[in-house]
C-alpha cells in the first residue's frame, strides 16, 4: 500500500500540488486521472522520487519513504517496478538484454537462471519471439509491453505505469490494461497507473484518484463513476455527447437491473 | 554531478562493461580521424615550416626539430583535443541528452541505480584513459607524416628528417604534453556529460546542448592550453 499524506509540490511560485492525500491500494489497479496540467504526472514523479516533494510524507506499507536516507531508498526503489510513457527502453540493447539488465544490475544467481527468468517474463507479454530485436525494430505496443516485461522482471510489489496507452490503437489498448490488470492480480502488486484513456479508467479502475487543479477532486471506484454527481468529473469522464448517451444508457440499465432484482426477490 | 559520481557502484561487473563499452566508442571509435588529422597535420607543418626557413644559414635538420616540438607540445595534444571535443564530446552530450528527453535515465534511478556513477563516471574515466594514448599516436602519426612530406616533397631527406628529430630533444614536453592530455581527456568527458544529462525538452534541446558543449569544451581546452603553457614551460 502506498499512502500520500499532504503532499506539497511547487516550482517556484507556481504550486502544483497544494496539498493531497491518497491511499494506493493493494491488489488493486489505482489510477490516477485528471486534465492535461492537473498535476498527476508531478504526483506520480513525487510518488516515486523522481521529484522531491516540498511537504508532506510518501509512505511505502508505512514506511516514510521521503524520509529514507539514499540507502533505504535504492532498497524500496528495487521494489518498484515502472512503465514509462513512451517506453523507455534502452536503444543500444536488444529486448532481451533490456529485460536484463534490472537483473545483470541487482539479481543473484547464475547466467542461465536470468536468462530463463528473462525468458518467462517476455513469455508472460508474448514477446518471446522478438527477444533478439532492437527497440527500433518493433512497435509501440510492443515497446510497451517490453516496458512492463522489464518492469516486472525482479517481481517489484510496487508497478507504476504513466500513460500507458498513449499512442496505442484502441485494441492494443486494451491489451495492455488487460495485461497490467492480470499483473496485478498475479503477483499481488500495488499498481498505479497515470492516464487519460477513458477505457482503462472504465475497464481497469479499481480504485480511482481524480485531480483537478492539483487537488484531489474525487475518489472511487470504475462502478461509482457511472453514479457520481460531481460536475467536474462527469465533465471529464463523459466529454463528447455520446459518452454522456452511453452514461445515461447504462445507468438506465443498471437501474432496471435493481428494480427486477428488487421485483424478483419480492417474489 | 562529480560529488554523485564517486560512490560504489551497484555492480562492479556492470560498470567494468560500460567502462570497456566508452573505452571502444572513445579509443577505438576515434582512431580514423586521429589518424587522418595526424598525417595531414605533421605534412603540412613540414611543409610550411619549410617554407618559413628558408635561410641557407640554417641547416635542413632544424625543420625536423620544429616539426618534433610543435607537434608534441601543441599539435598533437591540442589540436587532437579540438577535434576529439567536436567528435566524442558531441556523441556523449547527445547520448544523455537522448537518454534523459527519453527517460531512459528516469528509468534507471526507479532501478535504484547512480546514474551519474553508472553513466558519467564509466565516460569520464575511458576518456581520461583513451584520450591520452590517441594523443601518443597522434604525436608519432604526425612525426611520421611530416617525414614523408618533406620526402615526398624534396625538402629533406630521412636521414635529415631523423637527424633533427634528435637534435635538443627534452623529455620534459613528452611530459608536459601527457599532462596537457589528461586536463583536455578531463574536460572532453565531463563538459558534455554535464550538458547531456541536464538536458530538459526534446530533439531541438539535444541539438543546442551539444552544440554547447563543443563550444564551451574547446574554449576550455584553449584556456586551460594557454594557462598549463605559462604555469609549466
Amino acid at each position: 500500500m502506498i499512502e500520500l499524506v499532504n503532499i506539497k509540490k511547487g516550482f517556484g511560485d507556481k504550486i502544483i500540488l497544494p496539498d493531497v492525500s491518497a491511499v494506493m491500494e493493494t491488489g488493486k489497479v489505482n489510477l490516477i486521472i485528471g486534465t492535461s496540467g492537473s498535476g498527476k504526472t508531478v504526483m506520480m514523479k513525487c510518488m516515486v522520487g523522481l521529484m522531491s516533494i516540498d511537504a508532506g510524507k510518501v509512505l511505502y506499507d508505512g514506511k516514510d519513504f521521503t524520509g529514507m536516507n539514499d540507502h533505504e531508498k535504492k532498497e524500496i526503489r528495487q521494489q518498484i517496478g515502472m512503465l514509462f510513457q513512451g517506453s523507455a527502453l534502452f536503444d543500444s540493447m536488444t529486448v532481451e538484454q533490456n529485460v536484463m539488465f534490472p537483473l545483470d544490475m541487482f539479481g543473484k544467481g547464475t547466467l542461465r537462471e536470468k536468462k530463463t527468468r528473462v525468458m518467462e517474463c517476455l513469455e508472460r507479454v508474448n514477446l518471446k519471439e522478438a527477444a533478439k530485436k532492437y527497440p527500433a525494430e518493433i512497435s509501440g505496443g510492443m515497446k510497451k509491453r517490453v516496458g512492463i516485461a522489464r518492469a516486472i522482471v525482479l517481481n517489484p510489489k510496487y508497478l507504476f505505469c504513466d500513460e500507458p496507452n498513449s499512442g496505442l490503437d484502441p485494441q492494443t489498448s486494451l491489451l495492455i490494461d488487460k495485461l497490467i490488470k492480470e499483473l496485478t492480480l498475479e503477483y499481488n502488486i500495488t499498481t498505479v497507473i497515470n492516464t487519460h484513456d477513458m477505457n482503462t479508467v472504465m475497464e481497469s479502475g479499481d480504485h480511482i484518484v481524480y485531480m483537478y487543479q492539483g487537488r484531489k477532486q474525487w475518489e472511487g471506484s470504475n462502478k461509482d463513476i457511472i453514479f457520481s454527481n460531481d460536475e467536474k468529473l462527469n465533465d471529464f469522464i463523459f466529454a463528447s455527447e455520446f459518452l454522456r448517451d452511453a452514461k445515461e444508457m447504462r445507468q438506465m440499465e443498471m437501474f432496471q437491473d435493481q428494480n427486477w432484482r428488487n421485483q424478483i426477490k419480492k417474489d | 554531478m562529480l560529488k554523485g559520481m564517486f560512490s560504489r557502484p551497484e555492480n562492479m561487473k556492470m560498470f567494468w562493461r560500460e567502462f570497456m563499452r566508452q573505452c571502444v566508442d572513445i579509443g577505438i571509435g576515434s582512431l580514423g580521424i586521429v589518424f587522418i588529422i595526424s598525417l595531414f597535420m605533421g605534412g603540412v607543418t613540414t611543409l610550411q615550416i619549410a617554407y618559413q626557413l628558408v635561410s641557407p644559414l640554417i641547416p635542413k635538420a632544424t625543420i625536423a626539430q620544429v616539426v618534433r616540438d610543435t607537434i608534441i607540445l601543441e599539435f598533437a595534444p591540442t589540436l587532437t583535443c579540438i577535434v576529439l571535443a567536436g567528435v566524442v564530446g558531441s556523441k556523449i552530450a547527445s547520448e544523455l541528452g537522448n537518454m534523459r528527453v527519453s527517460e531512459q535515465i528516469d528509468a534507471q534511478e526507479i532501478m535504484g541505480i547512480n546514474t551519474k556513477g553508472y553513466l558519467i563516471r564509466p565516460k569520464i574515466l575511458a576518456a581520461i584513459i583513451m584520450i591520452p594514448c590517441l594523443i601518443c599516436i597522434a604525436g608519432f602519426l604526425g612525426i611520421w607524416g611530416g617525414q614523408k612530406a618533406g620526402e615526398l616533397g624534396g625538402i629533406l631527406s630521412a636521414d635529415q628528417y631523423w637527424q633533427g628529430l634528435r637534435q635538443d630533444f627534452r623529455a620534459y614536453n613528452i611530459f608536459f604534453a601527457l599532462f596537457k592530455s589528461f586536463v583536455f581527456a578531463f574536460i572532453i568527458a565531463s563538459v558534455p556529460s554535464y550538458y547531456g544529462y541536464h538536458v530538459q525538452g526534446g530533439a531541438l534541446e539535444i541539438g543546442k546542448a551539444s552544440t554547447s558543449a563543443v563550444v564551451v569544451t574547446c574554449v576550455l581546452i584553449l584556456f586551460m592550453d594557454y594557462l598549463l603553457a605559462a604555469l609549466l614551460l
